[in-house]
């Protein structure tokens, strides 16, 4: 246990030479952000009533602010590229040669980059929620923010596990990213990134909620929103272990499968 | 001047060797391209289920105007993007001492050394999009209305590149660029939204007057589905066009002369 710990340390001390970028990338990140909810406010501007599928302007900013802020704390950012880029160079070597698993390894230097990642977002981020502090609601009541808690940190792990998997695709291919882009791209629509997926026919949405995509960033700012209550909130805590579980092992399998395929590079 | 075209013949054909040597990778990076382009038009689809208007804008216009902004953005994409984010590389690396040694114009050969071909194929798919949305909304744009669209497609390229290019010649203070270079990309999403969605405020002006990108696909666009207010609108962009050109011109000369090598 203590030198996972140690590796978190040292994962944090690395990361801080990235603060730089984590900063640039936070604050631009807010551009598309600002623009969406004027696009928002526009579409509630040309409406009669107050309610656009369900959603009040009010209530549809929030869901903008949390998704930014669950966003922050559980997206992968450099770790699938690194993963990558150590299989392909060949430094993964010395990680097989080592007591040390990778997995546990990696999902380390994953924590310490989003701890990083979060305070150095705080200072854009927090100010533009500040800013809009009128639409920030705070959750129900203690217990559904317990659950939102647990449903973040599957969250995180299950992000985490599905780009490790993805990575470890750089045991039989050269060239990555394109995979790793695909599937952003599709976590991206169906993830809840661009819009609240319940603003969709509601059969489509039901389908969508036993694919692995809403759990990765839809569920758990739903749960906070007190939108997901009761069964639903139960069922889809479930389903999110179930598919986090899945991935984990999916993620052990494809190692167990690559590393018999590996030949180190140069070695 | 021929001389410059026999350069560029010569870039273009070591483009090609280049791509089609990695196949695979070119097709999968198309398909990439089409995916993202398809969740955008997805994101409005999905919008247009609940209203009929986003500002004065109808479904059509609106997919007309992102199949302009991604048409535009990869136009730029082919012949700029790449190398615009390799500056930095240069610079850190020293390779910018041999550029500046050939006899030709620096700026030209860093600007143009690669072309992305496989962004021709993604910009013939939004040239696609626009038919189709044009077909939708019975537009029958006359010669002159398709010429000046193009024309003002080629000023928004330019804005793209030259604004691009001003972020990339921030690497020679600051070797860590690449965050900035790919911050540029947060903007092309503000560009395929409908100008009239802003009210006026610090966000409009920002994005009009200093970094035009509520203008650049908006502009075009407005041309062909006659919704320009006034003829104005295009000569605006025209001239943003040339001030952000002349501008990133400016800040690359002031920039070189502080260029000391890696090594040395």
């Amino acid at each position: 246990m203590r030198k996972y710990l140690h590796v978190i340390n040292v994962g944090i001390q690395n990361t801080l030479v990235y603060r730089v970028n984590f900063l640039f990338r936070a604050t631009f990140g807010l551009i598309p952000l600002i623009a969406t909810i004027y696009l928002w406010r526009a579409i509630f501007g040309s409406k009669e009533g107050d309610y656009v599928a369900g959603y009040t302007l009010a209530s549809m900013i929030s869901y903008y602010l949390i998704v930014t802020i669950v966003d922050a704390l559980t997206a992968v950012a450099e770790d699938d590229w690194q993963i990558a880029a150590e299989i392909r160079e060949g430094t993964i070597s010395q990680f097989i040669l080592k007591p040390i698993d990778f997995l546990w390894y990696r999902l380390c230097l994953f924590v310490s980059g989003r701890i990083i990642y979060t305070a150095v977002a705080i200072v854009p981020v927090g100010l533009f929620i500040f800013l809009m502090r009128e639409y920030l609601v705070a959750p129900p009541s203690l217990e559904i923010f317990g659950c939102f808690l647990l449903s973040l940190m599957m969250t995180a792990l299950l992000q985490f596990f599905l780009a490790y998997t993805m990575a470890l695709l750089a045991f039989w291919v050269l060239e990555v990213s394109t995979f790793i882009f695909i599937l952003y791209a599709v976590e991206y629509l169906v993830g809840g990134h661009l819009f609240p997926l319940d603003i969709l026919p509601p059969a489509i949405t039901n389908v969508l909620s036993y694919t692995p995509f809403p759990y990765q960033l839809f569920f758990p700012v739903s749960v906070y929103l007190g939108q997901a209550t009761g069964d639903a909130l139960w069922r889809g805590l479930m389903i999110q272990a179930a598919w986090t579980l899945f991935a984990y092992l999916l993620a052990r399998f494809v190692w167990s499968r690559g590393i018999r395929k590996y030949s180190a590079f140069g070695g | 001047m021929n001389r410059y075209f026999s350069i560029y013949a010569m870039l273009w054909r070591n483009s090609v060797v280049r791509e089609m040597s990695f196949k695979t990778n070119f097709i999968l990076w198309i398909f990439v391209e089409l995916l993202w382009f398809g969740l955008q038009i997805t994101f409005f689809s999905v919008i247009y289920m609940h209203t009929d208007r986003i500002a004065d804008w109808t479904k059509w216009q609106v997919v007309m105007l992102i199949g302009g902004a991604h048409f535009i953005q990869q136009m730029f994409q082919a012949f700029f993007l790449v190398n615009c984010t390799q500056l930095s590389e240069l610079i850190r690396t020293g390779k910018m001492d041999f550029m500046l040694l050939l006899p030709v114009n620096t700026r030209f050969l860093i600007s143009l050394r690669q072309v992305d071909l496989g962004a021709f194929v993604n910009a013939a798919s939004a040239a696609a999009v626009m038919f189709y949305a044009g077909k939708q909304l019975q537009l029958t744009p006359t010669a002159g209305q398709i010429s000046g669209f193009l024309l003002l497609c080629v000023a928004s390229i330019l804005i793209h590149y030259s604004l691009m290019f001003l972020l990339a010649t921030i690497s020679f203070w600051t070797v860590r660029a690449q965050g900035i270079i790919w911050g540029y990309y947060n903007l092309f999403n503000i560009a395929r939204m409908p100008e009239s969605a802003f009210p006026a405020g610090i966000f409009k002006t920002i994005f009009k007057f200093a970094l035009p990108m509520l203008l650049v696909a908006n502009v075009p666009v407005k041309l062909l589905t006659e919704k320009l207010a006034s003829p104005w609108e295009m000569l605006f962009l025209v001239i943003m066009s040339v001030g952000c050109f002349v501008v990133s011109e400016l800040a690359w000369r002031f920039s070189v002369r502080r260029y000391t090598s890696a090594s040395s």
